[in-house]
């Protein structure tokens, strides 16, 4: 089916619908990246809202996090290694980034491979990797746990911010504010854990969802397949992904999680904490805990003043709506998460809608 | 974040296999999907393969990704 094969379908659909509007919450950054990037939006009817979610790992870390992590580096003599998005994250009063600008040994990796391996050839350094991410990234720090654990090394640590998606979900669908007809769920993270855990989703609330690639066709025929739904008032959970996502995910990768990680309730920004939301190092790996292994004071973190990010992040507001978007909030000068990850809301929005501005 | 490209195996070596993504030679850990084998494709994050993909699908998102890194 073409792309043009697939808006008539969806503007035929639209017009057997009931309601005035429905709308449709992208969970995943790549997702917003997406059909920021290729304008999928102005391709579809205007009854249909997309609205982008809480997706993007960087964005829902919380300032005290980032504060923590600072703290650590300022106290302890460590070689820190981090995905490129987070370093430029602000925190209370710096950012990863500032502290490399000012000497620190942060350095930016592509996978935490580099981390291990950096760990191994210098025994005589503490190194720290930043295990952020959800259920596609989760797996590949048990995986280097594991190995530091078999290798038996005593200088790596990871500064674990594992969430996992589907109770965010559960917090957004049970929010009376937010309203969700329907759902286009994360590909890769469902490569990992399949669409067995999103089940609650069609059965307790009623609402449809699918599990989408990430190319234009891809999407548009995810909201398809959620129209269809919902104009034969139906709720399941299916997968337009198939290619990449299989019912039962990746078991052996979600069984490496299960064998590192346990769960336990987890700060969001914007959503707050959430019960069994993230990931910790289980006993019997809480050697390699950093956050054990280097103990800093309480800290009082502030959130970045008059950022909206949390109502973004709950589809609440749209970027634009924020007082601070595309004046003192740039990509270059970043104040809130959405505007730092490359996949945050705000950046789509400033990189692909600002024509407006 | 969750961001992934597809790339065909060319070489497996215990739990690294080199693998190929638009003309680029890379290695990275399959230990995550021990089943991959010599020709088949992987959506690949971060330095690991994290599921096998069918052939037919990888050249039409190669073909995405040629598109978007022309773009960038």
């Amino acid at each position: 089916m073409s792309i043009k094969e697939i808006c008539l379908k969806i503007n035929s659909l639209v017009r057997d619908l009931d309601k005035k509007s429905i709308n449709i919450m992208e969970v995943c950054g790549t997702h917003t990246m997406e059909i920021a990037r290729n304008g999928l939006k102005q391709l579809l009817p205007p009854e249909i809202n997309l609205i982008s979610g809480p997706g993007c790992p960087v964005c829902v870390t919380p300032t005290i996090e980032i504060d923590r992590m600072i703290e650590i580096i300022r106290n302890y003599d460590i070689t820190v290694f981090s995905f490129g998005d987070m370093i430029r994250v602000p925190g209370s009063r710096s950012s990863l980034a500032y502290e490399k600008s000012i000497g620190k040994d942060v350095v930016i990796c592509y996978s935490p491979l580099y981390a291990l391996e950096f760990a191994e050839n210098n025994p005589d350094k503490n190194v720290i990797f930043i295990a952020i991410g959800f259920e596609t990234t989760a797996p590949l720090s048990s995986v280097i746990v594991k190995r530091a654990s078999d290798k038996k090394l005593k200088n790596f640590f990871i500064y674990c911010t594992h969430k996992i998606i589907p109770p965010a979900l559960e917090v957004l669908l049970k929010d009376k504010e937010v309203r969700i007809d329907g759902l286009l769920l994360p590909g890769h993270v469902s490569a990992i854990i399949g669409s067995t855990p999103y089940k609650f989703i069609s059965k307790v609330y009623k609402i449809p969802g699918v599990i989408s690639g990430f190319d234009s066709e891809d999407i548009l025929k995810a909201i398809k397949m959620i129209l269809i739904q919902i104009v034969r008032k139906k709720s399941k959970i299916e997968i337009e992904y198939k290619s990449v996502v299989k019912e039962e995910g990746n078991t052996v990768a979600a069984n490496q999680i299960r064998e590192v990680f346990e769960t336990e309730d987890s700060m969001w920004r914007g959503l707050g904490i959430i019960p069994k939301s993230g990931l910790k190092l289980k006993p019997d790996f809480s050697e390699f805990d950093a956050k054990l292994k280097f103990p800093i004071r309480e800290l009082s973190s502030r959130e970045p003043k008059e950022c909206d990010c949390g109502n973004v992040l709950k589809g609440l507001k749209k970027p634009d709506e924020c007082k601070l978007f595309a004046k003192s909030c740039t990509p270059d000068n970043p104040i809130g998460p959405c505007m730092v990850s490359s996949e945050g809301t705000c950046a789509a929005y400033y990189k692909f809608y600002r024509i407006k501005y | 974040m969750c961001l992934a490209i597809p790339a065909k195996v060319i070489k497996i070596n215990k739990n690294i296999a080199e693998i190929e993504s638009l003309g680029v030679i890379k290695e990275v850990d399959i230990t995550l999907v021990p089943d991959a084998r010599i020709g088949d494709y992987v959506i690949v994050h971060a330095g690991f393969a994290i599921q096998i993909i069918d052939k037919k699908e990888a050249s039409i998102t190669e073909g995405y990704w040629k598109e978007y890194l022309e773009e960038q």
